[in-house]
């Protein structure tokens, strides 16, 4: 058994040149699309002074979770600042933003499709849990291959790490909305679009808003790892922590990551709940 | 030779039919031919499925359904009455048969004519109301209006007209979380009259109510036929409700429709035995619950340092009555006094004198015991017995007499 090799190393090796071959057009199309977003914004908050950032952050703290919190933010932001991190906690910012952007802007569909569709959640299924359980570092390998080092290649395979539980839980709050509502949609003569965006996604939102949050925090873990391609940010703190086994660096930097975590953590959990949340679900269902 | 007088058309002729029904079948399964094959055949529904794993839901109705009548669909759950309600507006596809809205026969309709008809002509109301919880009441009652396009002024407007005929319009911009059942209720039936249709499908809609409010609402929707004729098709599994407002009742077994009549016709002349059954098991005394027939119609005292006697004596000689409730602050009951115990308590001189005139046999009821478990006791009670809920506060007391009419009133 030791020697016996199926060649599925060899497949996989194959496909990568193959696209490497014959799509690099198209992979440079990608790389300069994603490019755009993750440069675009980086480049608005790295630009944003340091008093400016920390105002607006404790405000939606303030808005979202209540005075309490928006001392902790405050506090947070400033020691992140103090310890001299904080132009590479917003480049991980940034990247976990445009990550989670573009996770949405493909699960959330995704998910849709699979709640109507027994088919496609068939064929989904699995291909999420590869996406899920597959060790984080091997898609650093072709995505490294095919885009380069640097911020998109990581925005790309945080994408990929981090988009499942966003297409899970909106498939999951869809299928789950209750009968009578589905009924009573239909009996007021709904159309399937109607009755997905009057009906199904209002109810499915506190769902979708918890797999946002899920997605989020995917993103900054993978983020951290995804320095090792170039990514950049706060994963660069921890990678040069490790590499001279700097005891202190590594711990700053993960510092840092913890407390974004419990930032971004509060403040996207509380636009999933019901008490909170009501003026966000306004604004989505005024517009449906 | 002079014509005759004219007489008004439809004094006597039948009211046109407005639905009708044509060996209606609905099989849930694969095989839904050779279900109906077998119905026809003559086979049991546990033959049939048995032998094809097909349960039939709705075995070969036909019956007609007048404009302007409220027609009730009654049977036991699981009889297919709900199934059947949904064949009308098609939220269940039929296997078989033809449904003819004004002679038009729906089953054979496109999903965009489907659409239409629903938008148009019919809506529903919910056993459990279903009303959507992102939106206000009055996007609620609107949302018919809005599904079919119609501009948010004109729909807006709409719906608070609904919402005021049925006396809502004040609670417009609420969640409707905010409201108590009956008023949600209200609400469904808002938006479902506001897109004004011809045809109203209620499914079990005041089931979920309590008794009283289930009254009430049965009043709301005759007094709303009686200022708007519509054809109402209204599920029930309640027997009394049936009578009430049925103008004529369908009654519903395993699938088959049993019996169509007005409800005399029901009553006097059963078409078998589990007709018959549902009269035998009307029994008023275990549906209603001491806290439904239950009336502040008792004095109140309320316990607190340096209430005055005499005050309080003078309070029951003002309403005439022979006994008290006393309550804390909180309204949590502490008993019951009668004016010769209160008196007796006042003239010994004592501190706490409410404490010393507590009637010593007086027991509260709980709110939530059913009639026939109270009946005895409030029999032999000398005095009205006071009930109280869960939290022993004090809901209102039941005399005798109340007892005796509560259950007169339901008998019939």
């Amino acid at each position: 058994m030791q020697d016996l090799d199926l060649g599925i190393g060899d497949g996989a090796d194959a496909v990568v040149n193959y696209v490497l071959d014959h799509f690099t057009p198209a992979l440079d199309g990608i790389a300069t699309g994603i490019g755009f977003v993750t440069d675009g914004i980086r480049d608005g908050l790295t630009g944003l002074p340091l008093p400016v950032a920390v105002i607006a952050i404790a405000l939606l703290a303030l808005w979202r979770v209540g005075w309490k919190f928006a001392l902790f933010a405050i506090a947070a932001l400033l020691l992140i600042g103090g310890m001299g991190l904080w132009e590479r906690m917003m480049e991980t910012l940034s990247l976990v933003l445009a990550a989670t952007l573009i996770a949405i802007a493909l699960g959330v569909p995704l998910g849709i499709a699979m709640a109507r569709s027994n088919a496609v959640q068939m064929v989904a299924r699995p291909a999420l849990d590869l996406m899920q359980t597959m060790p984080a570092f091997v898609y650093l390998i072709p995505a490294a291959m095919f885009f380069g080092l640097g911020a998109v290649p990581g925005t790309i395979a945080t994408v990929i790490f981090a988009m499942p539980p966003v297409v899970r839980l909106t498939n999951l709050g869809i299928r789950q909305v209750h009968a009578e509502f589905i009924e009573a949609g239909l009996a007021f003569g709904c159309t399937p679009t109607q009755l997905l965006l009057k009906v199904q996604i209002p109810n499915a939102l506190p769902s979708i808003m918890a797999g946002i949050n899920q997605t989020i925090m995917l993103s900054l873990s993978m983020v951290v790892i995804a320095s090792m391609i170039g990514a950049g940010g706060l994963g660069n703190t921890v990678l040069t922590g490790i590499q001279r086994l700097d005891v202190g660096t590594g711990f700053e930097g993960g510092l840092a990551v913890v407390v974004l975590a419990v930032l971004l953590d509060r403040i996207t959990q509380s636009f999933g709940q019901a008490g909170h949340g009501f003026r966000f679900r306004q604004l989505f269902a005024g517009r449906g | 030779m002079e014509p005759e007088t004219p007489t008004r058309p439809g004094d006597d002729a039948p009211p046109p039919v407005k639905i009708a029904l044509r060996n209606v079948f609905k099989v849930f399964g694969d095989q839904p031919d050779d279900a109906i094959r077998m119905v026809r055949e003559g086979r049991t529904k546990d033959e049939i499925h048995a032998e094809t794993g097909c349960t039939v839901g709705v075995n070969d109705a036909s019956f007609d359904i007048h404009a302007g009548e409220i027609f009730v669909i009654m049977g036991l759950s699981g009889s297919g009455k709900s199934t059947l309600l949904r064949l009308i507006n098609r939220l269940i596809e039929p296997s078989a048969g033809a449904i003819l809205v004004e002679g038009q026969d729906i089953t054979r309709m496109s999903k965009r004519e489907l659409i239409e008809l629903r938008r148009r002509d019919m809506s529903m109301v919910f056993q459990s109301f279903a009303l959507l919880p992102n939106r206000t009441v009055l996007d609620n009652a609107a949302f018919g209006l809005e599904v079919a396009g119609v501009a948010e002024a004109e729909r807006h407007a709409k719906a608070m007209a609904a919402l005021r005929g049925v006396g809502l319009d004040a609670y417009a911009q609420s969640r409707p979380d905010q409201l108590s059942g009956g008023m949600k209720q209200r609400v469904g039936l808002a938006r479902a009259l506001a897109s004004e249709p011809t045809v109203l499908l209620m499914d079990e809609a005041f089931s979920a109510l309590d008794p009283l409010i289930r009254t009430e609402m049965q009043d709301e929707l005759l007094r709303l036929q009686s200022e708007q004729s519509r054809t109402i098709i209204f599920v029930s599994h309640d027997l009394d409700e049936a009578m009430r407002i049925g103008d004529r009742i369908a009654i519903m077994q395993h699938g088959v429709v049993v019996q169509v009549g007005t409800p005399d016709e029901i009553v006097t002349k059963p078409a078998n035995d589990y007709v018959r059954s549902f009269f035998r098991n009307v029994d008023v005394s275990q549906v209603f619950r001491a806290g439904d027939i239950a009336r502040e119609t008792q004095v109140t005292l309320i316990e607190r340092r340096g209430m005055a006697i005499p005050a309080a004596l003078e309070r029951m000689r003002r309403h005439d009555r022979d006994f008290a409730i006393v309550v804390g602050r909180d309204k949590k009951y502490h008993g019951m006094v009668s004016a010769e115990s209160l008196s007796r308590a006042a003239r010994s001189g004592e501190a706490d004198p409410y404490h010393r005139a507590f009637l010593a046999d007086v027991q509260p009821i709980d709110a939530a015991d059913t009639l026939s478990d109270v009946m005895g006791r409030v029999a032999q009670s000398p005095h009205p017995v006071p009930v109280v809920d869960a939290e022993r506060r004090y809901v209102g007391s039941i005399s005798k007499s109340a007892l005796l009419m509560s259950l007169d009133r339901s008998g019939n």
